[in-house]
């Protein structure tokens, strides 16, 4: 029974949703209502092949990793921060408390007014990333084993050394489950960021357009892009993880 | 080396210690023994500044401290090696001092084990190796000899012996031999206090 895991996870499963959403559709049979999966990949071919598409998705690309990358950096630093100082932690919690609380619509509306619409997507994406990050790591840094830190005091340890040897390893479990989760989430914001303030370039334009003349294809084309590309993107996180544990093991970590 | 006067430790209400004096110079063997909970692990923590007295003083002259805590304390991501390298100064060029002391310990063979496959007396053994390693001029070692087999105490106790040779040494226990090996005084906890049991 085991033998059959892996298939099933990895391709039954979607196989299965592949043939009812086939299905779905053979049943509606009005392509601007539901088109099928064919139809949709027929249009995402045909999307390939002109050379707009690349572009614009690099752009859309670019704005969210900067954005995941940007929120990703400053959510350890402010972490990092308010581990050392209580005056940090009083000040910043309530205001990332309020940022997490704070519906994404209400944010790009906000933002909009601030900066111009080609940035926006990444700034929304950073302060959707950040609190997420930060509350992360935070937890991460908490975690660390008061055991070890005293060994750390007792044999003299420097504040690098500290961090290298305790605090990295404490916080990586909670930064990486951070970093899969920020993924999921820069895709939505950004791409929603994109259809709200349509800038030139972005698939959140196409998105827009889509549905304006109620290309329902494209729609679907389009959102299988951010799919694929938010997949893409957390397989290379994690080979990168895999990677990086397979040098641990093979004592690249030494102390 | 270093000097108790009128110690006393509180956590909260709770009184651990209180009226301690206790001197101990350069050499000089100390052994504190006691029933569980009698503050025994808190005289060492006051030794290695990891808590303030609440009453008292703790002078401590120590220019480097070799500490094995009472649980292991290693750190599950490193190796056994790179867990006793990692209390030495130097990075990577620890290592070899770090593979004596583990052969010291009879645990040459566990270099690139990992802390979550060790038993409870190996990682005894390597948490001793680490500061035994350090070779620090005060030496506290808490309840050395917990989770060691019978057949291995005596190679470690002769091990700490050795190691103890010039160097100041504190060391608690509940076993009246290891005190005796190790100690040229011990105290023994009685009437809510250390009190100098006998000079061997």
């Amino acid at each position: 029974m085991k033998g059959w895991r892996l298939p099933a996870k990895r391709i039954l499963a979607p196989a299965f949703w592949l043939g009812a959403w086939a299905l779905l559709a053979m049943a509606v049979d009005r392509e601007l209502l539901l088109p099928g999966p064919l139809a949709v990949a027929r249009r995402l071919v045909a999307l390939a092949g002109k050379g707009g598409f690349w572009r614009i998705t690099a752009v859309s690309l670019l704005r969210i990793l900067c954005g995941t990358a940007l929120g990703i950096l400053g959510g350890v630093l402010l972490a990092a921060g308010t581990n050392r100082s209580k005056l940090l932690e009083a000040l910043f919690s309530p205001l990332l408390a309020v940022i997490q609380a704070t519906p994404v619509a209400s944010f790009i509306l906000l933002v909009l007014i601030w900066v111009g619409r080609d940035i926006l997507p990444c700034v929304i994406v950073f302060l959707m990333v950040l609190p997420v990050v930060w509350s992360n790591v935070s937890a991460g840094l908490r975690s660390a084993d008061e055991g070890l830190l005293e060994l750390a005091r007792v044999c003299g340890f420097s504040r690098w050394k500290t961090t290298k040897l305790i605090y990295v390893p404490s916080v990586a479990p909670y930064f990486l489950s951070a970093c899969r989760a920020c993924l999921g989430l820069a895709w939505k914001s950004g791409v929603a960021a994109e259809v709200l303030t349509v800038p030139a370039r972005s698939i959140g334009r196409e998105l827009y357009e889509a549905k304006l003349y109620l290309n329902t294809a494209d729609l679907f084309a389009w959102t299988a892009v951010v799919v694929l590309c938010s997949l893409v993107i957390e397989n290379i996180l994690d080979a990168a993880i895999a990677q990086a544990g397979r040098h641990r093991r093979m004592g690249g970590g030494e102390a | 080396m270093i000097d108790f006067d009128g110690v006393g430790l509180s956590y909260g209400e709770k009184p651990v210690l209180a009226g301690v004096t206790l001197h101990a110079a350069p050499g000089d063997r100390v052994a504190l023994m006691g029933p569980s909970g009698c503050g025994k692990t808190s005289l060492l923590r006051l030794a290695a500044g990891l808590v303030r007295p609440t009453a008292g003083t703790v002078t401590c002259r120590a220019k480097r401290l070799s500490y094995a805590f009472q649980e292991p304390r290693l750190m599950p991501w490193l190796t056994a090696a790179e867990n006793v390298a990692a209390g030495l100064d130097g990075g990577a060029a620890a290592m070899p001092d770090a593979l004596r002391w583990l052969e010291a310990v009879g645990l040459a063979g566990a270099a690139d084990t990992m802390p979550r496959e060790l038993s409870g007396g190996m990682a005894q053994r390597v948490n001793l190796a680490r500061a035994l390693a350090r070779e620090g001029d005060l030496l506290l070692l808490d309840e050395p000899l917990k989770e060691l087999d019978k057949a291995l105490r005596e190679d470690i106790l002769s091990l700490l012996d050795r190691c103890a040779v010039g160097r100041t040494l504190l060391v608690t226990t509940h076993d009246a031999h290891v005190a005796r090996a190790l100690a040229e005084r011990v105290y023994t906890f009685r009437d809510g206090t250390f009190q100098l049991e006998q000079d061997i």
